[in-house]
């Protein structure tokens, strides 16, 4: 199947089998390994990106349903070298440990800092609940996002 | 995982939609946000020689007032419900049942038609639409007819829906002001699922029940509305010894599921706390 679409700015058109899916167009297809693959099965979040201004699992989208579409990855979200608010959030809240989970955690923080008013922490913490995280416990990923979201 | 190969049709109308259905019969399987379906066909759970993809289908996305009614396109997210103003000004209780599935990824892609078409029995939405008597329109080459929610739910993953039939859109009547209502769910920890659901809505004339409606949802392989425990509280004084006594009844004579989540002494369990509570927080005490 002929799919287009727009990643972090460039537009692809590629011809992938239908049962491809979103993560492995991005991550085999265009090299885009920052998209992690943690569970496969819809439930940890690491393969998290931005689809049309939307969080989604993209180990859980058919590629051609992103046919169209504006993607954003990790890759995606620092302009001109520098920093998006979420990744220096990160940095300054010591906002990971492995990192495993980082990307997803990112992307969809990026989505909750440019569409949630109210990011306080318990409306965070709910919000958090499609993105696992072995390491950090939460708290320091919770403190970063609220970090970015003074900033944008 | 990647699931099993198959042809893909990606129609831009209901109507060329309904004949690709009537076309591939059972040989195809319609995609909306795929929040369930894709998970099913990785696992290789379920594999179809043809996918037909409706989630292009922009004329089945509205969130609308008509006639007394909400009506809401199949293909509505459930992110869309969660955050609609409409919804949350005449049916807050829809919207806080919206926000409590799943997560913001699953919720920004799984559909309202997807989630009532699916029939899981621990889902939420469905006790909730049956406490608020919606009715979906499902629409074939043949013509549209409408379906209570309450004669939709056949069994686990299976509905009244026929064969070649899409359910097209979803009309709540507006409750009457005086009727509030409640929800709540005892989510597996692990999938988010409920173990237990349960949907009330309340209406009281001082300390009268004026009128009552309980669903339940994870408790049998379909969610239900408990006529029964209804019809013993309608006109009585609503006070605890009631709503314990009633109580008592929820989940008798019925094949209550037990697995590996909760046994179903568990699940009767739950499903009576959350009738109490929610008896008790609708009435205002
Ligand atoms: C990690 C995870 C957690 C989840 N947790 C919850 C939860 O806590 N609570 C909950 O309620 N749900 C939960 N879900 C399920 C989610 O709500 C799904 O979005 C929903 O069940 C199906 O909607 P969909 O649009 O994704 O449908 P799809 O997956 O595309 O389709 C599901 C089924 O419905 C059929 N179908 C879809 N649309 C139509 C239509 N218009 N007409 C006829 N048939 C149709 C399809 O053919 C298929 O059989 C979860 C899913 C995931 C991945
Ligand atoms: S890899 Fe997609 S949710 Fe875990
Ligand atoms: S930092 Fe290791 S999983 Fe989150």
């Amino acid at each position: 199947m002929e799919i287009s679409l727009t990643v972090n700015g460039e537009k692809h058109t590629v011809d992938v089998p239908p049962n491809t899916l979103l993560v492995y167009l991005l991550r085999e297809v265009l090299n885009l390994t920052g998209t992690h693959i943690g569970c496969d099965t819809s439930s940890c979040g690491a393969c998290t990106v931005i689809m049309n201004g939307k969080a989604v699992k993209s180990c859980t989208v058919f590629a051609f349903q992103a046919d169209g579409a504006e993607i954003i990855t990790v890759e995606g979200l620092a302009k001109n070298g520098e920093l998006h608010p979420v990744q220096e959030g990160f940095m300054e809240k010591h906002g990971l440990q492995c990192g495993f989970c980082t990307p997803g955690m990112l992307v969809l923080a990026y989505e909750l800092v440019n569409t949630e008013e109210d990011l306080s922490e318990e409306k965070l913490r709910k919000a958090l609940k499609g993105n696992l995280c072995r390491c950090t416990g939460y708290q320091k990923i919770v403190e970063a996002i609220q970090y970015a979201k003074e900033k944008v | 995982m990647i699931p099993a190969t198959f042809e893909c049709y990606r129609p831009k109308t209901v109507d060329e939609a309904l004949s690709l259905i009537s076309q591939y019969k059972d040989e195809a399987k319609v995609l909306a946000g795929g929040q369930s379906l894709i998970p099913m066909m990785k696992l290789r759970f379920a594999r179809y020689p043809v996918i037909i993809d409706i989630g292009g289908l922009d004329e089945l996305r509205f969130i609308k007032e008509e006639d007394g009614k909400i009506k809401i396109g199949a293909l509505t997210k459930h992110r869309e419900v969660e955050k609609s103003e409409l919804i949350s000004s005449k049916i807050p209780v829809l919207s806080y049942c919206a926000s409590e599935i799943a997560d913001i990824q699953v919720r920004n892609m799984g559909t309202i038609g997807g989630s009532l078409a699916h029939a899981d029995p621990s889902a939420d939405f469905p006790p909730v639409m049956l406490v608020l008597e919606a009715d979906v329109v499902a629409k074939s080459q043949n013509g549209e007819r409408t379906i209570s929610v309450k004669d939709l739910f056949v069994s686990v993953f299976e509905t009244s829906l026929k064969e070649d039939e899409l359910l097209t859109e979803v009309q709540i009547p507006i409750p009457d002001n005086n009727m509030k209502f409640g929800y709540k769910k005892f989510p597996h920890p692990a999938t988010g699922f409920a173990v237990v659901n349960c949907a009330v809505g309340l209406k009281m004339n001082g300390n009268t029940v004026e009128d009552i409606r309980v669903a339940f949802g994870g408790m049998t392989t379909s969610p239900y509305r408990d006529y029964e425990l209804e019809e013993k509280l309608k006109g009585k004084e609503l006070n605890d010894s009631l709503i314990e006594e009633v109580s008592d009844s929820i989940g008798e004579g019925k094949d209550i599921i037990s697995d590996y989540y909760a046994d179903a002494d568990y699940r009767k369990h739950v499903a009576k706390t959350f009738f109490k509570r929610l008896a008790n927080e609708l009435r205002g005490s």
